[in-house]
């Protein structure tokens, strides 16, 4: 995979992993903390990428299961028990972001990706 | 019993219907009972301990005591306008006006009383009303109108609301009253010089010690003034009556039944008529064992139930007199009785505090054992909900220290927590304080809504409210629920108190706020969907006067808000977008109407006229806002705030400019208002109307401030709502000039802003904070807090600082790279957004949602299904 954006990358890359390897996403400074990205993946789907206050990188599905739109990157998080999660912006239900599953409905969940922040870029020229 | 019964009720007033409420709960309605009701007035029973506030801008329909469904759900028959004529008690037959008939098996007579007018001259000139029906108000008001100056004969409760109404209809205000003092029946001559001064002071001219002699009237028949019984005169152009009332038993004299002396059907405990079992008397009609006639609702309620139990052939304690004990506020004054308020009992003591200059006075009649019998309290009733309770027992602390003012006389305050269990705490519904315990005890209520429900406690005068939330959240408390009023699992505090840290230590951040004012367990996480957008909203809010970034998108604060909020646009189903540019007032020219319609065909967006006079788009992607704001701004548009928690529109109707009936400029004042507040963050959305006369047409009434034109200024209703629990708006002040509305409504917005609970719209606002619309008139128009200054001054930095966001945000490169669908694709569009045709134009493509078979685009740009 080749990195193609044309972003200042201060403090690394944040990638995530798909079935075809690491993706690419964009620099940390990219991302607000608390803030959402949505990420198209390789295969046409989409990924919803979040940085916690400690800097942590989060990545699940973009698809809200309960109305199908691909919105859950635009939803504001939070932590409950320790826990970063993310709550819908339709209809609020709240997804852990570490597993996917939804706090408020045992019975649906969402897929987690792995994620990593790449060394400096300057490192590898 | 062969067939169902019919039980026939004469009179439907507050006794009349609560007899028929009396009736459901025993189960003695529907299909247990044939149940007719005659009814002389043409509308059921309203609220007439409330009839004033019909000038205060309740409406007859907001007076109503009478459910939607509760005539249908329980199968009475209610003839309205059809009063009873006649009853033939051998045929047990009652014949109404209409000529309408009914046989009964029990008869109801709650025909309550009429106004005493007094044999004077010329009482029946043409401008002389009496004080008693929705009917006489209205009479009232359209005759005011046209005059300019109002006696009223009887300085009793009645008499001196009655002049109240009169002073609000903006006329020269006398009272006269023939005892040497104000309310002679309720208080002591203390109390009345103290009630005299308060009420002189408000410009109503008070005659004592006097009557009327004759009523003067001009060629023309129309009330010109009255002589008095001292030889002097007053000039006047109507006269209100209010000398009392006298029991309405003429029915009951006709068929024979037994009344006293001095009127009143004389029943027996069970309210059954002296003279034939078959028929009852209740309310003020109705002379009781005791021998007394009572005019009050709470005791006429009491009988109202023994007659129900009796008739359901329930057990019965039955009614042997009641307490007339009284909490009224007349003309703002607070004035209290209770029990024996003029120390009548043989070797009491009174214990009196009189403050002339505040207009304060207070009485306790003490027994020689040291029991409370009774008191007056004129000027300041606070105490009143403790008293009443404790009449009839040896006080726990000191008489004068419950009379004395807070500060002067140590602990004065033993709440209702000192009271024991048999003590009414609301004397409307006679409801006990171990009622109310029992109702959250054992009924599990646990907020005092659902005890109000449950108990009927607090529902009637609503003066005992305050001891009622007491009690509730002791009893709560001591069953170990404890009420947390935090604002989420993140803060202890509620939004009030946020919105007060954030003011006063000037915080600016969310992350500060949460690691100094967080709950222990919080401080290190990552906050909650609750509180950040609540945060963000105070920051919001308070941003110029903290020195913040007005920008709701700047830093830390982007975080902080809803997607709507962080796109400055309406979140759809299916993730795209709607956009409602500001058109303030409605008003709007042909040529900013093509750009809107230009824009929409261009980007393909579905349109749609909105309730507030406005024009949304629907149907944008993230990435095309930035393109179609760039041409709404070019064209001269702003951002419209649909998204936020802050003003979305001043409606209008076009007034008088335009339109035959208008008396103000409602466009105008509209556009306004609207430019004035635009931007303004609040706890929820702010909407709001300005009506060019008092037909309403922009519904203002419904708004959470509405602007009613009149032909002497401006009326402001504050907290009205449409939606699930809609609610009609308040009158809080009057007449205003242009200048005195705005600052009246920069105060109110910014005291409800500082208050309210999140996502609380003003009306929930209203009805939760203490004190309700006097409190907030208290403190917006009378600034009892000292407040107004600051408010004003915050709304001041609002006003300064507006700019609109829209503008800002096409202007700078950083603020507009967040509108890209994707963050590693910033030029590819979200194929998950579709269309579908409908009615000419589109609608979501639900179907590419709902399935798991998803369009794909992939990074190489190949769109494949």
């Amino acid at each position: 995979m080749t990195e193609t954006l044309e972003r200042p990358l201060t403090t690394g890359t944040i990638e995530l992993r798909t079935d075809r390897g690491w993706l690419a996403v964009c620099a940390p400074s990219g991302l607000v903390p608390g803030r959402g990205v949505a990420v198209l993946l390789p295969d046409g789907g989409q990924a919803a990428v979040f940085l916690d206050r400690a800097g942590r990188p989060y990545a699940i599905g973009n698809r809200d299961p309960f109305t199908g739109a691909y919105v859950l990157s635009r939803g504001l998080t939070g932590s409950a028990d320790g826990r970063p999660y993310v709550a819908s912006p339709l209809l609020k239900q709240r997804f852990d972001l570490e597993t996917g599953a939804c706090l408020d409905d045992a019975s649906v969940s969402v897929p987690v990706y792995e994620t990593r922040v790449a060394p400096e870029a300057a490192a590898a020229a | 019993m062969t067939a169902t019964p019919t039980i026939v009720l004469i009179g439907h007033g507050m006794v009349g219907q609560r007899f028929l409420e009396a009736l459901a709960d025993r189960g003695m309605t529907g299909d247990a009972a044939r149940v007719v009701v005659l009814c002389e007035e043409p509308r059921p029973a309203y609220d007439r301990v409330q009839l004033t506030s019909y000038f205060s801008g309740r409406t007859p329909e907001d007076l109503s005591l009478v459910e939607a469904d509760f005539i249908e759900k329980h199968g009475i028959e209610l003839r309205l306008g059809d009063p009873a004529e006649t009853v033939d008690r051998a045929t047990r037959t009652v014949t109404a006006r209409s000529g309408f008939t009914v046989q009964y098996d029990q008869l109801v007579l709650a025909t309550g009383s009429y106004p005493f007018v007094p044999p004077v001259p010329g009482k029946d000139s043409a401008g002389c009303f009496v004080y008693r029906t929705i009917e006489d108000l209205l009479e009232i008001e359209e005759y005011a109108k046209n005059v300019s100056s109002g006696s009223v004969v009887g300085g009793g409760l009645l008499g001196l609301e009655a002049a109240g109404a009169l002073k609000g209809l903006g006329l020269d205000t006398h009272v006269v009253e023939f005892a040497p003092r104000l309310m002679p029946v309720q208080v002591d001559d203390g109390g009345g010089e103290a009630l005299r001064r308060t009420i002189e002071d408000m410009g109503v001219t008070v005659h004592t010690g006097v009557g009327g002699k004759e009523i003067t009237a001009g060629e023309d028949g129309a009330v010109t003034g009255m002589e008095l019984s001292d030889g002097s005169r007053i000039d006047t152009d109507m006269v209100i009556f209010s000398a009392g009332v006298r029991p309405r038993d003429q029915l009951a004299r006709e068929c024979g039944l037994e009344v006293g002396e001095r009127g009143g059907i004389k029943v027996d405990e069970q309210c059954r008529t002296a003279t034939d079992p078959a028929v009852f008397a209740i309310g003020e009609c109705a002379l009781a064992v005791d021998g007394r006639v009572y005019g009050l609702v709470a005791p006429g309620y009491e009988m109202a139930e023994t007659a129900a139990s009796a008739i359901a052939a329930q057990e019965t304690a039955g009614f042997t007199g009641a307490d007339t004990s009284t909490k009224l506020k007349l003309l703002g004054v607070d004035v209290a009785s209770f029990g024996d308020a003029h120390g009548n009992a043989e070797g009491c003591l009174d214990v009196v505090y009189a403050d002339s200059r505040s207009g304060v006075y207070k009485k306790l009649v003490i027994g020689q054992d040291g029991t409370l019998l009774g008191g007056v309290l004129v000027g300041d009733a606070e105490a009143y909900g403790t008293l009443r309770p404790l009449t009839g027992s040896v006080p726990p602390v000191s008489p004068e220290q419950l009379v004395l003012p807070a500060g002067a006389g140590g602990p004065v305050s033993i709440g209702p927590s000192a009271l024991p269990d048999e003590a009414v705490i609301c004397n409307c519904h006679n409801v006990t304080k171990g009622t109310i315990r029992a109702a959250v005890t054992e009924h599990s209520c646990g907020t005092v809504p659902e005890v109000k429900k449950c108990t009927k406690a607090g529902t009637g005068c609503g003066s005992c409210v305050k001891a009622l939330t007491t009690l509730v959240n002791d009893e709560l408390e001591l069953n170990g629920i404890t009420v947390d009023k935090g604002l989420c699992g993140c803060f202890p505090h509620t939004r009030a108190e946020l919105y007060e840290i954030v003011r006063t230590l000037r915080l600016t951040s969310y992350e500060d706020l949460l690691a100094s004012h967080g709950r222990e367990e919080a401080k290190d996480g990552d906050g909650c969907e609750v509180c950040k957008p609540a945060i963000g909203s105070i920051i919001a809010s308070l941003a110029p006067t903290l020195g913040a970034s007005g920008y709701v998108l700047d830093g830390e604060q982007a975080a902080l808000q809803d997607t709507n909020d962080h796109f400055l646009a309406n979140l759809q189903r299916n993730g795209s977008y709607s956009i409602v540019p500001r058109i303030p007032g409605g008003e709007i020219t042909p040529e900013k109407l093509i750009v809107i319609g230009e824009v929409a065909r261009d980007f393909g967006l579905y349109t749609k006229i909105t309730g507030g006079q406005r024009i949304d788009m629907f149907g944008a992607r993230v990435d095309q806002l930035p393109r179609i704001w760039a041409r709404l701004v070019d064209a001269g548009f702003e951002s419209g705030h649909a998204y936020g928690k802050a003003l979305r529109t001043v409606k209008s109707c076009v007034g008088q400019t335009w339109c035959r009936y208008g008396v103000q400029d409602s466009v105008r004042m509209a556009i306004d208002l609207e430019l004035r507040y635009r931007g303004l963050r609040s706890p929820h959305k702010l909407k709001s109307a300005v009506s060019g006369c008092a037909r309403e047409c922009a519904e203002a009434r419904g708004k959470d401030f509405g602007v009613i034109a009149t032909s002497n200024g401006w009326n402001l209703y504050v907290g009205g709502n449409g939606g699930a629990d809609p609610r009609h708006a308040d009158l809080l002040a009057q007449d205003l000039s242009d200048a005195e509305l705005v600052r009246l409504i920069d105060r109110f917005l910014m005291f409800y802003i500082r208050t309210a609970d999140r996502l609380e719209r003003t009306s929930a606002w209203l009805e939760r904070i203490e004190g309700g619309l006097d409190h907030v008139r208290d403190v917006v128009v009378h600034d009892s807090l000292g407040l107004c200054d600051e408010l004003e001054a915050l709304m001041a930095d609002h006003v300064a600082h507006y700019r609109d966001e829209w503008a800002e945000t096409l202007d700078d490169p950083e603020r507009l790279a967040r509108f890209v669908s994707f963050v590693n694709a910033p030029d590819a569009p979200d194929p998950s957004v579709r269309f579908v045709p409908e009615r000419d134009q589109m609608k979501p493509d639900l179907d590419l949602l709902a399935g798991p078979t998803l369009p794909v685009r992939t990074l190489e740009g190949t769109v494949a299904r």
